[in-house]
């Protein structure tokens, strides 16, 4: 009698650490094949609409890269963090803080508006996000807290505090009610690269934030004293790099990052504070960094694929009527299937006698 | 005449095109307690994998009391009796020493009578462990017991020890010694790996010598030298060692005065005015069963911990009270006794595992200069012969004295005014252990001054030109190593006063 057993591999296989995700993507697309066929419609169809159609237009092609800038650049905070071994799961809460924190200059400018209000805003975004994670940060270095269980938590309550802010101080006086803030002048926004499409300057920041981040885990000292903290602590304490600034240093980086993500979003497509401020950037991105493999150039990869993801749901939901939780349900089924393949890495499945 | 317990014939195993065990036959008798004697590579410990079930053999028979046997995993092994006590330890640091050997007892989960076991057989082989201490709270020799202890739980009928007098002191090395021969004499197979020529000539029956991966011979070490030994095992004499006169003058280089510290934890030891006085130009040496303080005074000398500015003294001024990015600064460098997760971090690259103490001339601007590291890490590679596939090679990938060779030749780059070894050649082979004593003479003879906290009194009489011995957070005076006798030495380390 024989059956399937899991046997370690001698040696890693390092294709298959590329492999990982083309597998995990096309099982994600078998899987919500399934799906669609089960709710009555014809999963051909439904992919076309989902993958195809968002790509066709240059609307499209725009919303892509608008959707991805923020995944992308959170998701590369998140991975800078990790090296360190700290899980900043607050991204959402860092992202929401740096929206509040930018829309602070945005709004107190009103009719004079200086040229350095942009620059200021995302300072003030990025300074936000930071300040979030510094909480985390002074926990784990002073306390030895669980930074998952504190940054997760964070994003409750940032989400609390931005629910006050839009129903109370920040609340636009003209808005009827509306849990948002009022519009922000043109110049506490990025102009979009065109009448037609909304794609704006903030792109520019989050490609150049890649090759940064390749320099800072790859070439740089401070990456390098991560990395060895991360896997290594005793080593790291035996050479001597302090890992309380290791740690401040992953939490600040990302939450500045975060921080940041959520000026370009307030800065840009929406133009204002709203409560929805986040499709859920700040948890989808941990996605990102995964499918990415924690290297920048499979995040950026990582950060299209998720924002078509997004795309694909709303046009999927405008054409067949299928639910928004649709493109919940694509992530989630991504993330299950990667972490599942992943164990080909390091393992092999095979057939043994009993 | 009864078919032996154990019999491996013809033996083969190929890691790609690698013959990690070629053909290789060999048996041990009920009773008998064989040794299996090869450098580090030699395929040891690939063999005794495959008796143990761990990996499986591509070609060969084994016998067991004569019926050939399959041993598919270590659970088959543990069925027919084998047991196996690892060099490296696999134990659960947060669960005691109870909970640790009740994961390996089949059974009703009975702490309290398995404590009262545990306690009983450690007191009969006078290796005293208190069942109810977190294993994390032990040092590597008490690690050791309580991996022997855990094998002696099912009765084995054969027993593999892998260098496991390595972390002993003389006296626990003798009890070692009278509770493996009564094992033996309760019919008990006893497979011994050692390189320690006098141990296996005082306890071994019969020998089984591996160079290559091949069998070279087979010898009755009780009337066989330990030079003749050596020369099977290496292939060729092994050069004696070089021991210049020291020239210790001058100023003291590092010193400790009264140096006292509280226990960190419930299980930690207390060391008690620790005092001692190092010139450049002599080797230290400090000599005791850990568990009585080493790890304490290791991270205190380096820095890991800090104490009153003027209980360390580094070239005249006080260094207590700083860490160990400002200590390496002033020229003390540290070899600690963990190699791998420690002095290394397992799956960096060699270059990258050099920059962790090197990055003196490596980093410009905060960037890392990858190809000086490269570089650094070939000539430490080529300086102390590390046989590694070259810079790129993660440190995991290493066997235990090829990385001890990278991480010691590694400090001396630094030209260190200190350097500080905590077990330098615990685990290595001859060949390689010789080599890193060479080194550590020649460099103290360059003027460094060294210290070498040590169990092995084959190493420290070796190394040192004065000893002292640490016993319960009490360090003896230091005397010159010429003027010691190893009986006394051994006294002090038990804690009788001689």
């Amino acid at each position: 009698m024989k059956r399937l057993v899991l046997e370690r591999r001698a040696a890693p296989l390092a294709w298959m650490r590329l492999g990982a995700p083309l597998l995990a993507v096309a099982l994600t697309l078998l899987a919500a094949g399934l799906l669609v066929r089960l709710l009555g419609r014809d999963p051909w169809e439904t992919f076309t609409i989902f993958f195809v159609t968002p790509l066709s237009t240059l609307y499209g092609l725009s919303e892509w890269l608008l959707r991805a800038s923020p995944l992308i650049l959170i998701g590369l905070g998140f991975t800078v963090a990790l090296r360190a071994n700290v899980w900043n799961i607050g991204a959402e809460g860092m992202f929401v803080v740096g929206a509040v924190a930018a829309t602070v200059p945005a709004l107190a400018f009103g009719d004079d508006h200086p040229v350095w209000l942009l620059p200021l805003m995302m300072l003030a975004g990025t300074l936000g996000g930071m300040a979030w994670a510094a909480i985390p940060a002074f926990l784990k270095t002073r306390a030895n807290v669980n930074e998952i269980l504190v940054t997760l938590m964070m994003n409750y309550v940032a989400g609390l505090l931005l629910s006050y802010l839009v129903n109370g101080p920040l609340r636009d006086p003209a808005g009827f009610n509306y849990p948002q803030s009022a519009p922000f002048d043109a110049s506490a926004q990025f102009a979009p690269f065109g009448d037609a499409v909304r794609l704006n300057g903030s792109i520019l920041i989050t490609l150049a934030a890649l090759p940064l981040t390749w320099l800072l885990l790859e070439r740089s000292f401070l990456g390098y004293r991560m990395t060895v903290s991360g896997a290594a602590p005793a080593a790291a304490r035996y050479a001597g790099f302090g890992q309380a600034g290791l740690v401040w240093a992953g939490l600040l980086i990302s939450g500045g990052a975060s921080g940041l993500a959520g000026m370009m979003e307030v800065a840009g497509p929406l133009g204002q504070l709203p409560l929805s401020v986040s499709p859920g950037y700040g948890f989808a991105a941990i996605i990102v960094a995964f499918v990415g493999r924690l290297k920048p150039l499979g995040i950026g990869l990582g950060g299209l694929l998720l924002s078509l993801l997004y795309l694909g749901g709303e046009a999927a939901q405008m054409s067949l009527g299928l639910p928004t939780a649709m493109t919940r349900i694509f992530q989630g089924a991504l993330l299950f299937f990667l972490l599942g393949a992943d164990i080909l890495i390091t393992h092999r499945l095979r057939w043994r006698d009993r | 005449m009864t078919s032996p317990r154990l019999e491996l014939r013809s033996i083969s195993k190929l890691y790609g095109s690698f013959r990690a065990n070629d053909g290789i036959s060999l048996s041990v008798a009920p009773g008998e307690i064989h040794a299996l004697l090869g450098e580090n590579g030699a395929g040891k410990s690939t063999l005794m994998k495959i008796v143990d079930g761990a990996i499986a053999a591509d070609d060969g028979e084994i016998l067991w009391d004569g019926q050939p046997v399959d041993i598919a995993n270590p659970a088959a092994a543990r069925r027919l009796g084998i047991e196996m006590v690892h060099q490296h330890f696999a134990l659960f640091e947060t669960a005691t020493v109870a909970e640790n050997i009740a994961l390996a007892v089949s059974g009703k989960y009975d702490l309290k009578a398995l404590s009262t076991r545990i306690a009983d057989l450690s007191r009969r082989y006078g290796m005293p462990l208190d069942p109810a201490r977190p294993v994390r709270d032990l040092s590597v020799g008490e690690r050791q017991r309580v991996e022997i202890l855990r094998s002696l739980m099912g009765a084995p009928k054969l027993l593999i020890l892998d260098e496991p007098t390595a972390v002993l002191a003389p006296d626990a090395i003798g009890k070692l010694f009278d509770m493996l021969r009564r094992l033996a004499a309760d019919g008990c197979g006893i497979l011994f790996v050692s390189h320690k020529l006098e141990e296996i000539r005082a306890l071994c029956h019969g020998a089984t010598i591996l160079r290559g991966g091949k069998v070279v011979g087979h010898a009755d070490p009780r009337d066989t030298s330990a030079a003749e030994l050596a020369r099977m095992m290496v292939g060729a004499a092994p050069p004696a060692l070089s021991h210049p006169a020291a020239i210790a003058e001058g100023k003291p280089r590092f010193e400790a005065i009264g140096l006292s510290a509280p226990a960190e934890g419930p299980f930690g030891a207390v060391l008690e005015s620790v005092s001692f006085s190092l010139k450049g130009g002599e080797i230290l040496g400090i000599a005791g069963v850990s568990g009585n303080g080493q790890g304490e005074l290791l991270a205190l000398l380096g820095g890991e911990r800090r104490s009153a500015s003027d209980m360390v003294w580094l070239d005249g001024e006080p260094v207590g009270h700083l860490g160990v990015a400002s200590r390496r600064a002033r020229g003390l460098a540290l070899v600690p006794e963990e190699r791998l997760g420690r002095a290394t971090a397992p799956d960096l690259s060699l270059a990258d595992n050099l920059l962790l103490t090197s990055h003196g001339g490596l980093v410009r601007g905060g960037l890392i200069e990858r190809g000086k590291c490269a570089d650094s890490a070939a000539e430490v590679i080529a300086r102390l012969s590390v046989a590694c596939s070259g810079p790129a090679a993660l440190a995991r990938s290493l066997s235990g004295g090829n990385l001890q060779k990278f991480i010691v030749g590694r400090e001396m780059a630094l030209a260190p005014r200190v350097l500080i070894l905590s077990q330098p050649t615990w685990g290595v082979d001859i060949a390689a252990a010789l080599f890193i004593r060479q080194s550590l003479i020649d460099l103290s003879r360059a003027g460094a001054a060294i210290l070498v906290i040590s169990e092995d009194l084959d190493e420290l009489f070796e190394l040192s030109d004065r000893i002292a011995v640490l016993h319960r957070g009490h360090l003896s005076k230091a005397e010159p190593a010429t003027a010691l006798d190893r009986g006394r030495v051994g006294l002090l380390m038990g804690g009788s006063a001689a």
